[in-house]
């Protein structure tokens, strides 16, 4: 009896499995056997060789560099502005009630709603990128941040105050590692937002720049399925790596809270 | 239930209901007060200053806003900018008002709108099924949940490409592409709702007897209520902004699409007008779903 206990755990999850091999196994049989129109549904061995093809070429990799950079740089400007004015809003109450009516009225402007302006006012540069990409991590940063310092006990800043901290040592001390978790969670979300700001920033400027959503688009106007399909997949392995660090840095940060959470 | 001393202002607690609740500290109490018309000063006093104070929140909160106005009004009054690139405000209020007029807004508000409602249905829809079935039969889940937690990966823009080879660029891109936007917040939200029942909740049903359809209806749907809402909510918020997106970009109505012919005519006045429209529009469904989310509330207060 224990022995099929301890076989169970690390079970090959084999019924997971099924969808997947059975959808490529069509896929295969139906491109082969020429049930569809090959040119709109490729086969699944093009795609394999339009990705290895791809992986050789310099100009993929220095799309995704150019696209890694723009998103990245607008994360941060995003995610320290969005640290800013959330500490901000959260600490005083006169920043809240000059700033939070503004902040929160402009935020229900849909996100793609400001390329056209900005693009009108900046150009369709990296400029235009970059500000959007900051935008577009600047909102889930500063609610995240809002949500951690609105969640900092009376007692703590009690205790802050019993210490004679200074308003620095304050936020560093207090605000900011009690309100971590929340800050995390918004830092993630906007790491998330702002890669989907890159592709949609690179899909609507499109005749501007060599992103990694340039290469996409550019197979969609040469009708390059397999490059599109290739694209997506490029696109989704960012964006499940960026989840996968984001996850490990939090674990890491919040190391010390980890008692406290279970 | 938590009373501050707001609420107590303006609705002056019945003189017995007060006298069993613990807030006696800051009200003065009325057997120390002669019976005279000091008692009844008193909340109006504080009606008064919290009417007041209210009114200068709200003030405080308008600053911001009319200092970028008037710092706009000026950059385009010193042509700080060109018109071209910024319009005045003035410019920008006439163009309101012609398309306003004209009708033309409306409907491309009413078309946006379609489209925002038409593929919350279908993605939520799918999104309720397909979460359903993974939370309730734990074998749905082990076939569907790797692939679907694999594609969920993928942002919906990277599909569009995708999907404009297959449907075109016409109006079933635009509700697939929002539908499959809308499906992973929902079905993921009923999943983790459905997974987080409290055991006890679903013994009590065992204990009951309760047949697969009343523990659906009596302990599963009220339990996962909340978890719907998150749902709902994540699934309007991209609904919506996909929605602009792919008007953005392409698309012959909607506001989205007024956006971007506007930008090509170099008509900035009415990329700000459709700003606004899509501001407006997204206060709306904040309040909205404010609105059900009170409700929803409301009702489990009823229920337990």
């Amino acid at each position: 009896m224990p022995n099929t206990t301890t076989n169970n755990t690390p079970r090959f999850a084999w019924r997971g499995w099924v969808l997947p091999t059975a959808f490529i196994a069509l896929w295969f049989t139906a491109t082969q056997l020429h049930w569809v129109n090959t040119r709109l549904i490729v086969p699944p061995q093009g795609v394999v060789t339009t990705a290895i093809h791809e992986l050789q070429q310099a100009s993929f990799y220095a799309g995704v560099a150019q696209s890694l950079w723009r998103d990245l740089s607008g994360f941060a400007i995003g995610a320290l502005a969005g640290v800013a004015v959330g500490t901000l809003i959260g600490v005083s109450r006169l920043a809240d009630t000059l700033i939070g009516p503004t902040f929160h009225t402009l935020r229900q402007i849909s996100l793609f709603a400001w390329l056209p302006l900005l693009s009108a006012i900046l150009g369709t540069g990296d400029g235009a990128k970059v500000i959007f990409i900051a935008f577009s991590a600047f909102y889930p940063v500063v609610l995240g941040t809002l949500e951690g310092v609105k969640g900092v006990t009376q007692a703590h800043a009690e205790v802050a105050r019993v210490y004679r901290f200074t308003a620095w040592q304050t936020l560093r001390r207090l605000v900011w590692p009690a309100a971590a978790p929340q800050i995390l969670g918004g830092l993630r979300l906007g790491l998330i937002y702002a890669w989907l700001a890159t592709i949609g920033a690179e899909f609507l400027l499109v005749n501007d720049g060599h992103g990694i959503g340039n290469i996409v688009f550019k197979g969609r106007s040469a009708f390059n399925v397999e490059l599109i399909l290739f694209g997506l997949l490029a696109i989704g392995t960012v964006g499940v790596v960026f989840n996968r660090l984001a996850t490990l840095a939090e674990a890491r940060l919040l190391h010390w809270r980890a008692p406290q959470r279970r | 239930m938590a009373v501050s001393s707001d609420d107590i202002a303006i609705f002056p607690p019945e003189p017995t209901a007060a006298s069993a609740l613990p807030l006696q500290r800051s009200f003065p109490q009325p057997q120390a007060v002669p019976a005279s018309a000091k008692a009844w000063r008193q909340p109006i006093a504080d009606g008064a200053t919290w009417l007041a104070s209210s009114l200068g929140t709200a003030a405080l909160g308008l600053i911001l806003p009319a200092l970028l106005y008037a710092l706009w009004w000026t950059a385009a009054d010193r042509h700080w900018i060109a018109e071209q690139i910024l319009p005045s405000p003035a410019f920008v209020w006439e163009s309101l008002g012609i398309v306003w007029e004209s009708g033309e807004l409306q409907g491309h508000v009413g078309h946006s709108a379609r489209r925002a409602a038409l593929s919350l249905l279908i993605g939520g829809s799918f999104g309720l099924l397909l979460g359903f079935a993974m939370g309730l039969s734990e074998r749905a889940k082990a076939y569907v949940f790797p692939t679907f937690n694999a594609l969920a990966q993928l942002p919906v823009l990277g599909w569009i490409p995708l999907l404009i080879i297959f449907v075109g660029i016409d109006e079933g891109l635009k509700l697939s592409a929002i539908s499959i936007a809308v499906v992973v917040p929902v079905a993921l939200s009923t999943l983790n709702g459905i997974a987080n029942i409290p055991g006890a909740l679903l013994e009590v049903g065992r204990v009951y007897q309760f047949g697969a359809w009343q523990t659906l209806t009596r302990i599963v749907l009220p339990a996962t209520t909340p978890a719907l809402f998150t749902g709902l909510r994540q699934g309007v918020m991209q609904a919506w902004l996909t929605t602009i997106f792919v008007e953005l970009l392409s698309s012959s109505e909607g506001l989205g699409f007024f956006m971007s012919y506007s930008r090509s005519l170099s008509q900035i006045d009415m990329v700000i007008v459709s700003m606004f429209a899509i501001g407006v529009l997204g206060i709306v469904i904040e309040l909205a779903l404010r609105l059900i989310e009170s409700r929803l509330q409301g009702w489990r207060r009823n229920a337990f």
